[in-house]
């Protein structure tokens, strides 16, 4: 029995007066792909923000690798090794799309106060941004400035940057948004390659990608949740089916 | 991240030193004064894009820097310290120590409240200016005697120019280092997506105060060739807002973001406020409407437009 | 010390606290409503007090050069708004500060190119030039009725904002413009009528102060930056933070003139004084980075 890489435990979260987040209890097993859908506005992303950090848990605990990461900073929680992409892809505008990953790079230091050496100067930097690169198939749009990119590629360079932070728990949000017939299936052979290394947690509607991608399943509706398990126990559940698959076969 | 071709910026660099080396040569006084206002307003202005360009932020305060500067030197100046080796870091450290504390506190805002924040604390060493006993209150006071450098008196306008030209290219090039570092990334990385940043475990908040206190010393350098260049300290002159604006102005007209932008800015708008102010006493006013034009006319600065034509 | 100094400074603080009001609140509601930073609000209090002072020399009736100054003023900004503003809504605020800081030089040049460098004076109004005995203390009249007159138009406002169609507009307009758009109302109206009222605010306050300080050019900018401290305390978009701040700056500002120099000697004292209003904003922000009332945006 492994011990979970990251456990919440009745994470709430409380916006204006809505509960978004209801006693929200999952685990993520370190290298699985665990997946979490739901009908919008179930609060797939508000929870992903409360495990990023970008949003502060009104009650709960969120535990990662045994360190309690609640309220930590986003900062902190990314030096940890959580990292995160965004539902619109966040790219870095005015650079280019190599010196993204750069920033992940740069990043994984609480001191980024080097005034001298040119980045593109520092070897271990300057390699591992192309690796990122590399890793997710856009290396020859390198020198490429990132407001110009496609939406797919600007993707692509923002789960580059992520990486290169060398994550062990990647949060990706709606990867697949978005992206056309040929780059949904870049999209899925990626993450299938990415699988077994850092453990992933991906909000997605797509749900061809979700039961062929996912190691497990959370289902959510309403801030709960309400199903977790193998892809193949999620299918058949008849609760799962009648609020969230159900309603997509009535759409 | 703005760069132009290299045989722009070669020919720039020529351009540059071929005029520094002519007016340090034959320049008569009012063309080297002239000069040396432009070297150091261009200081000025590169410590306001380091913060507008590189940080992305709008401060409308540096002229408390500057003034900070330039009243540290004058107070000394008048307790009988003149020795700019001693009296010059004094004076820029205290300008940094400002925005430190100035940044630490409007940095936990943004947009608008940052803008009037910065304002209004530099309103405060203005009016704090006003009424500190011995300095002259609202009409200022002179100075005894510009600096000197080591024992060496800078009374000569010729090595007074080429002593500011020498300290702008300096930091100029410096900053420019700097914006290609690690530093320099992530603060413009900050700059373009403070959320991206966070989450790829930039400290955004760190960096920007950073940013923000050298901008403060850098402004604070200018003001201590300001104070030594005039000789003369008052409020209205070193600690106006409207000199914030004015410097805000001078980076829009070369181009945010390129530092040397900053200093062609500076040489533009002091060129245009001398032209205008030979025909008439309310030169304020077309520079005014020289501003307004150039916002709503002007998407990008000069340089771009510039950079346009070349690359095109 | 007597309880009728205090008595009086207190009422001094309250007109200068309501003076700024009216100020404070252009400068929220300009931002509330249309994200915008205007630094020559103080430009319409300026203008305001120049137009009034001219239509009354001309004129003797107070009347006519209060409709008239303020009616100009609004044209005027009505003008403004649609040629120099509206354009600037969805560029950054960088812009804006230049453009309108680009107003601020034309203006305060404008104004001496046509009436002279030398300061204004405006008469008090003949009637209201005496004094009013509140208890022992001989309180001039004028004073009085101008803070009066401030409450009826402070509550005028609140009643506009949060009872009326177009208040409520204007506050949906503040958090979602373009929702306001999509639901038919005409946003670019509303923007050029808030301007509008918001200059006219200003006006009247300069109209209201002219007769107790000198008309000269540039007297807008120090009651703008005034304004900016009330708003950076109360919280921009807050009509009661800038109420509760307008009030608190005055009474800093005026005891603090009156009382720093006693308690601290006469050098150090009239120092503090000078900075009291932007120490304790420091101290707010210490404590609230965006003001009592204010939400980061």
């Amino acid at each position: 029995m492994t011990t979970p890489l990251l456990r919440t435990r009745g994470v709430c979260k409380r916006l204006g007066g809505l509960l978004v987040s209801d006693g929200i209890s999952i685990e993520v097993m370190p290298g699985e792909l665990h997946a979490i859908i739901g009908p919008n506005g179930a609060g797939k992303t508000t929870l992903l923000n409360q495990i990023g950090g970008q949003l502060i848990p009104t009650a709960g605990t969120i535990v990662f690798d045994g360190v309690d990461v609640t309220s930590m900073s986003v900062q902190d929680r990314a030096r940890l090794g959580i990292g995160r992409t965004f539902q619109v892809p966040r790219v870095f505008q005015s650079f280019s799309a190599a010196d993204n990953p750069a920033v992940g790079v740069l990043g994984r230091k609480p001191h980024t106060f080097g005034l001298w050496t040119p980045v593109r100067r520092l070897t271990d930097c300057a390699s591992q941004a192309r690796a990122a690169l590399s890793a997710v198939g856009v290396e020859d749009k390198g020198d490429a400035r990132a407001e110009l990119l496609s939406h797919g590629d600007r993707r692509l360079v923002e789960i580059a940057t992520a990486l290169a932070g060398k994550p062990r728990l990647l949060l990706l949000d709606e990867p697949m948004a978005g992206l056309g017939r040929d780059e949904s299936l870049r999209m899925s052979a990626l993450l299938k390659t990415m699988k077994g290394g850092a453990a992933i947690v991906m909000v997605e509607h797509d749900m061809d990608a979700v039961f062929s991608l996912a190691d497990t399943v959370t289902v959510l509706a309403h801030g709960k949740v309400i199903a977790s398990g193998r892809p193949e126990d999620i299918r058949t559940n008849p609760q799962v089916r009648s609020s969230y698959l159900g309603a997509d076969d009535d759409a | 991240m703005t760069t132009l071709p290299l045989s722009v910026r070669i020919g720039i660099v020529c351009v540059a030193t071929a005029a520094i080396a002519a007016l340090a040569a034959f320049g008569d006084q009012t063309m080297l004064r002239f000069a040396s206002r432009i070297a150091i307003m261009g200081l000025a202005a590169v410590a306001v894009d380091v913060v507008l360009g590189y940080a992305g932020l709008v401060s409308l305060g540096h002229a408390a820097f500057f003034g900070l500067g330039a009243y540290v030197t004058g107070a000394l100046a008048l307790m009988g310290h003149t020795e700019g080796l001693i009296v010059w870091p004094i004076a820029v450290g205290t300008a940094a120590l400002a925005a430190l504390i100035i940044g630490a506190l409007a940095l936990r805002t943004s947009g608008v409240y940052f803008i009037m924040i910065t304002l209004a604390f530099a309103q405060m060493f203005y009016y704090g200016a006003n009424a500190v006993p011995g300095l002259g209150g609202a009409d200022g006071f002179r100075l005894p005697s510009r600096s000197t450098l080591g024992g060496l008196p800078l009374d000569n306008p010729r090595a007074f120019f080429v002593l500011s030209a020498f300290i702008l290219v300096a930091v100029l090039l410096f900053a420019r280092r700097a914006s290609f570092a690690a530093f320099g990334y992530a603060l413009q990385a900050a700059r373009d997506d403070d959320v991206r940043s966070a989450a790829s475990g930039i400290e955004n908040y760190r960096l920007r105060l950073a940013a923000f206190a050298i901008s403060g010393a850098i402004a604070g350098l200018a003001g201590v060739l300001s104070a030594n260049l005039t000789l003369y300290i008052a409020p209205s002159s070193v600690l106006s807002w409207h000199l914030s604006a004015e410097l805000l102005v001078m980076v829009i007209l070369g181009m945010a973001g390129t530092l040397y932008g900053a200093v062609v800015g500076a040489a533009i708008f002091l060129a245009l406020v001398e032209v205008i102010s030979h025909y008439t006493d309310f030169w304020a006013m077309y520079v005014g409407i020289a501003v307004i034009a150039r916002v709503l006319l002007i998407r990008d600065g000069l340089l771009v437009t510039l950079r346009r034509l070349v690359t095109a | 010390m007597s309880i009728a100094f205090l008595a009086e400074q207190s009422f001094n603080a309250l007109q200068l606290g309501l003076m700024l009001f009216l100020m404070a609140v252009g400068v929220t509601l300009a931002f509330g409503t249309m994200r915008l930073i205007n630094l020559a609000h103080g430009s319409f209090f300026m203008l305001a007090a120049y137009f009034y002072a001219w239509i009354i020399a001309q004129t003797e009736s107070g009347i006519v050069a209060w409709v008239g100054a303020l009616g100009a003023l609004a044209i005027l900004a009505i003008a403004i708004e649609r040629l120099i503003i509206r354009p600037l809504y969805l560029r950054d605020h960088l812009e804006q500060v230049l453009a309108t800081f680009g107003l601020i030089l034309v203006f305060n040049d404008l104004v001496m190119m046509i009436w002279g460098r030398d300061p204004v004076y405006v008469p008090l109004p003949d009637i209201l030039s005496g004094h009013v005995m509140l208890g022992d203390i001989a309180y001039p009249t004028y004073r009085l009725v101008i803070t009066a007159v401030a409450v009826v138009i402070g509550i005028a406002i609140w009643y506009l904002i949060a009872c009326t169609r177009t208040g409520g507009l204007i506050r949906a307009s503040a958090d979602n413009r373009a929702v306001v758009q999509a639901l038919g109302a005409n946003v670019d109206r509303l923007g050029a009528v808030v301007f509008a009222l918001v200059a006219v605010l200003a006006g009247i306050a300069g109209i209201m102060t002219a007769p107790l300080i000198a008309v000269t050019s540039g007297m807008g900018d120090s009651v703008l930056i005034q304004s900016l401290v009330v708003v950076i305390i109360g919280g921009l978009g807050s009509i009661a933070g800038a109420l509760v701040g307008a009030i608190l700056v005055a009474f800093v500002e005026v005891f603090g003139r009156t009382y720093l120099p006693m308690a601290l000697g006469n050098t150090t004292g009239f120092a503090l004084a000078n900075m009291a209003i932007y120490l304790l904003m420091a101290v707010t922000l210490v404590w609230r980075p965006f003001g009592i009332f204010g939400k980061p945006r």
